[in-house]
């Protein structure tokens, strides 16, 4: 523990000790002019699943339910959350029933990101009828948000498919070969642009995205295909945050003005790319890894995270279950974001070391 | 060594040697036969690849390939080894029988089931050429 001052901002987590949850602490940052700070809740991959019937994979409904219990607690209050996508396993209409009911107990507004596992069904069509477009932008307290679909593909492989639920089924493998790098594509790129057009330069950007917008290592879809395009458009802005999914893990990166902070699963961790021996990756040198998992405990490693916007950056509260929690917290002098306890190799842990 | 000794080994040596020279080639084989060996091998790595991805081996449509990619962080060149929640050291199947039992809600597989070679087959071709490393955490 440090000696800065905090304040707790889960309140009355007190409730959820049986549930092994420890009160969290957010870190109390001066600014000089404290009235441009907001908070945000940041909940991803549920990946809701059906088995039958009324049936759905009791883990992943747990999962998710306690990331939206411990949001509700929040103090202070988030403004709003950002669901990073993959709500479904396999996109289905009873998945994304269930997996927005279990969100409607949120008492915030909500802004979601479309997932692979809730698109590639019916090209999110049933996803777009419950919560509008695919892709869309807005202002809050002097920030743009730019949300978009960064799980497209080539058109010649989503069509190529004699059943929907074939290539569904191909895109929910994650070491699928068969399946294709992702993309946010020409049109929305187009789209985007004339967007950003419209916002002066010294504005916050923040983009809410399920793939990371950059090349991290293409066998498991830690990719996007046009990632240095996208980022071009992003290049002229004085501050920049990526926030993505889809990579089950922590991961955070600075390329140019641009910060990159990736979300925890709510359903399960995934293994680090350096962990698979038979294909070179390209993990973010910055990135302090998450603690191995305890299969013995099937909430480790899984989790939400908690943001603070101050001055244009970030800081993520990660709320870890079976570890101590994690702060990646945007540090001013370096101009990039680390981690508030093990960023000094010195200080990491053996468990933090995936092989 | 005394004489007695050395003469002693030396006779049923001296015999076997006659029976190779004899051309009874126990030992050798053909590149086909090794050709054949690893295409019978790789067909179990296919078969474990498969199931690896297959819902089935439990019972509420999970598969090991969520949680394991490409048999990521299966580690089976570190077993046996020693798990602290099971409190002794274990076989690598008596690892995958823990996951099948618990996030698959599965029964547990016999070691020798071929379901379950299959599955060991593929994650120590995912692992190949990783170095040994028994007990390792
Ligand atoms: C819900 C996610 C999940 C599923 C599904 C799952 N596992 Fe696991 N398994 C884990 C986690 C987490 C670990 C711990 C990984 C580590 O030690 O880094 C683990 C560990 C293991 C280990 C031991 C690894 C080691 O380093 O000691 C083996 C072997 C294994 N799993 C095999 C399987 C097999 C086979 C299946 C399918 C029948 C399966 N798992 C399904 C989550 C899962
Ligand atoms: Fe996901
Ligand atoms: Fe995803």
């Amino acid at each position: 523990m440090s000696k800065l001052s905090r304040r707790n901002f889960l309140k009355g987590s007190g409730l959820l000790a049986a549930g092994g949850v420890l009160p969290m602490s957010l870190i109390e940052l001066a600014f000089a002019d404290p009235r441009q700070n907001f908070n945000f809740a940041y909940i991803s991959d549920s990946h809701i699943q059906h088995i039958k019937g009324k049936e759905f994979v009791r883990n992943w409904d747990r999962g998710l339910m306690r990331a939206v219990a411990e949001t509700n607690l929040l103090d202070p209050k988030p403004d709003f959350v950002l669901y990073g996508g993959d709500i479904a396993q396999l996109g289905t209409k009873p998945e994304i029933d269930h997996g927005l009911e279990l969100l409607s107990a949120l008492r915030y507004p909500v802004r979601y990101a479309l997932g692979e596992h809730d698109y590639y069904l019916d090209l999110g069509e049933y996803w777009e009828s419950q919560l509008g477009p695919q892709y869309y932008s807005f202002d809050h307290k002097g920030v743009h948000f730019v949300v978009l679909n960064s799980i497209l593909t080539y058109d010649e492989w989503t069509n190529k498919w004699p059943t929907p639920e074939q290539r569904m089924a191909v895109m929910a493998g994650l070491d699928n070969p068969n399946g294709s790098p992702f993309m946010v594509g020409e049109a929305q790129r187009a789209w985007m642009a004339d967007d950003l057009a419209k916002v002066a330069k010294t504005t916050p950007v923040v983009v809410l995205s399920h793939s990371p917008l950059q090349k991290i290592f293409r066998n498991w879809n830690f990719w996007t295909e046009d990632a240095e395009q996208v980022q071009a458009l992003l290049a002229p802005f004085d501050k920049v945050t990526v926030l993505y999914g889809h990579v089950h893990q922590i991961q955070y990166n600075q390329i140019g003005n641009i910060s990159f902070n990736s979300a925890m699963a709510t359903a399960w961790p995934w293994p680090y790319p350096r962990s698979y021996a038979q294909a070179p990756s390209h993990m973010p040198k910055l990135t302090v890894p998450m603690n191995r998992a305890d299969p013995f405990f099937e909430r480790d490693a899984t989790g939400w995270q908690f943001i603070d916007l101050h001055s244009g950056n970030i800081d993520l509260h990660y709320a870890l279950y079976d570890n101590p929690n994690r702060v990646v917290a945007f540090n001013a002098q370096s101009g990039r974001p680390e981690d508030t306890a093990f960023q000094d190799p010195a200080t990491r842990v053996p468990a933090q070391m995936h092989y | 060594m005394s004489n007695i000794t050395q003469s002693a080994v030396a006779a049923p040596l001296a015999a076997l040697l006659c029976i190779a020279a004899g051309g009874v080639q126990a030992d050798d084989f053909t590149d086909a036969e090794l050709e054949r060996w690893q295409g019978q091998f790789m067909e179990v790595v296919e078969e474990g690849r498969r199931l690896w991805g297959t819902e089935g081996l439990g019972s509420n449509r999970l598969v090991c390939g969520q949680c394991h990619p490409n048999a990521a962080n299966t580690h089976p060149e570190t077993y046996p080894k020693f798990q602290k929640q099971l409190g002794r050291v274990v076989p690598i199947w008596e690892m995958v029988n823990w996951c099948i039992r618990n996030p698959l809600e599965g029964e547990a597989l016999n070691a020798a089931d071929p379901r379950m070679i299959a599955l060991q087959a593929y994650m120590n071709y995912e692992r190949r050429g990783v170095a040994m490393e028994p007990g390792k955490h």
